[in-house]
């Protein structure tokens, strides 16, 4: 049961890296790569959990409780703002591909580039 | 390289790179059983040295503030790129667009009363709500990057709401790139401001005042403020850009 927050960590990797290589779509593509981005939020709150913790707010518990890592939510944070500006302009690299090459498959790009 | 060979070797490269990733998982702390010492250290720390009860805010405006810094430039930045990147293409395609400007018209035949009503019903308590999660970043969970998301989201809604004419009135477009760049440059005077005190970048100048109110916590309230400005500003031009996009090309579909 412990190990079960990391594999959902790898099927999330794999699988997202998957939708990456099949693609026939580039927002298909852009996607996909945001469920593979998507694993490393798992495994940054998996690895800051504490088994009965409480969230890292002082509002209403006392100062002793144990909470979970507050690090790590913080980095979380950086990831999905990261996620998000990349998604942004790969979406818009995705429109100047479908006005230049007129198609949005990434395999007929590439033949058409060759 | 055919797609089943592609797929072939992928699968094989996959099975491989799986096997990695969980021999290293399987390294890590059991799950529920971190004793991390620096989130040990920030739990003990911040709230009898920032008077914030909220740790994660405290560690992302204020101990890790210098590569929020960053964070919030990476945002700047990628909004900028997707600007230039799709404003070249609107350069290209000037004619086309003097020829088609009924796009927004169609889209609001195409919306019920329904969709249109809730969607402007929902406009004011979002940007309440936005506005609240934004300046109540040091006491509960939120802050400057989530509640400019959620301001932003709603100037979406009024478009969802069928109103692409309404919405070029309520979004003046260089009053929402002077929001984004406020708000960029305001984390940056905030940092400078400890400096100006003596002491180092992002120092904290500001009183600490009574922990778990809204006056609280020092620069960390000034630090969400200006980001949430400059994430509301940065989504809601990515937005628009999509949008003319979306306009220009007179349908919703390809790219």
């Amino acid at each position: 049961m412990s190990f079960l927050p990391y594999a959902v960590v790898v099927w999330l990797l794999l699988v997202g890296l998957y939708g990456i290589v099949t693609s026939h779509h580039l927002v298909h593509l852009i996607v996909c790569l945001t469920v593979v981005q998507s694993s490393s939020y798992v495994l940054l709150l998996a690895i800051g959990y504490r088994t009965g913790a409480e969230a890292p707010i002082y509002k209403d518990i006392p100062p002793e409780t144990p909470v979970v890592d507050p690090v790590v939510q913080a980095l979380t944070l950086t990831d999905v703002v990261v996620e998000a500006t990349v998604a942004a302009l790969l979406l818009a690299l995705a429109v100047q591909a479908q006005k230049r090459f007129g198609t949005v498959d990434p395999d007929e790009i590439v033949t058409l580039k060759g | 390289m055919s797609r089943r060979v592609r797929s072939g070797l992928f699968l094989v490269a996959a099975a491989v790179f799986a096997f990695l990733l969980i021999w290293g998982l399987l390294g890590l702390p059991d799950f529920g059983d971190y004793r991390g010492p620096y989130g040990d250290v920030l739990q003990q720390v911040a709230l009898p040295e920032r008077h914030t009860p909220q740790v994660v805010g405290a560690t992302t405006f204020d101990y890790r503030g210098f590569d929020t810094l960053g964070e919030e430039f990476i945002l700047f930045a990628a909004a900028l790129g997707a600007v230039v990147l799709l404003r070249q293409q609107r350069g290209e395609e000037k004619d086309e667009e003097e020829e088609q400007d009924h796009p927004a018209d169609r889209q609001r035949r195409d919306t019920s009363d329904a969709l249109r009503l809730l969607g402007l019903g929902l406009v004011g308590p979002l940007v309440v709500l936005g506005l609240y999660v934004i300046v109540h970043g040091h006491l509960t969970p939120g802050g400057g990057f989530q509640g400019g998301v959620v301001l932003a989201s709603a100037f979406v809604l009024v478009h969802v709401a069928g109103r692409y004419l309404i919405l070029q009135r309520v979004r003046p477009m260089p009053l929402v790139e002077i929001t984004e760049a406020g708000g960029a440059a305001g984390f940056v005077l905030v940092g400078l401001g400890g400096m100006i005190a003596g002491s180092t970048f992002l120092f904290n100048f500001l009183p600490l005042g009574e922990p778990g109110t809204l006056l609280s916590a020092g620069m960390i309230p000034l630090l969400n403020i200006s980001v949430g400005l400059e994430v509301a500003g940065a989504v809601v031009l990515l937005f628009s850009e999509f949008l003319e996009q979306w306009l220009l090309r007179g349908r919703g579909g390809g790219a």
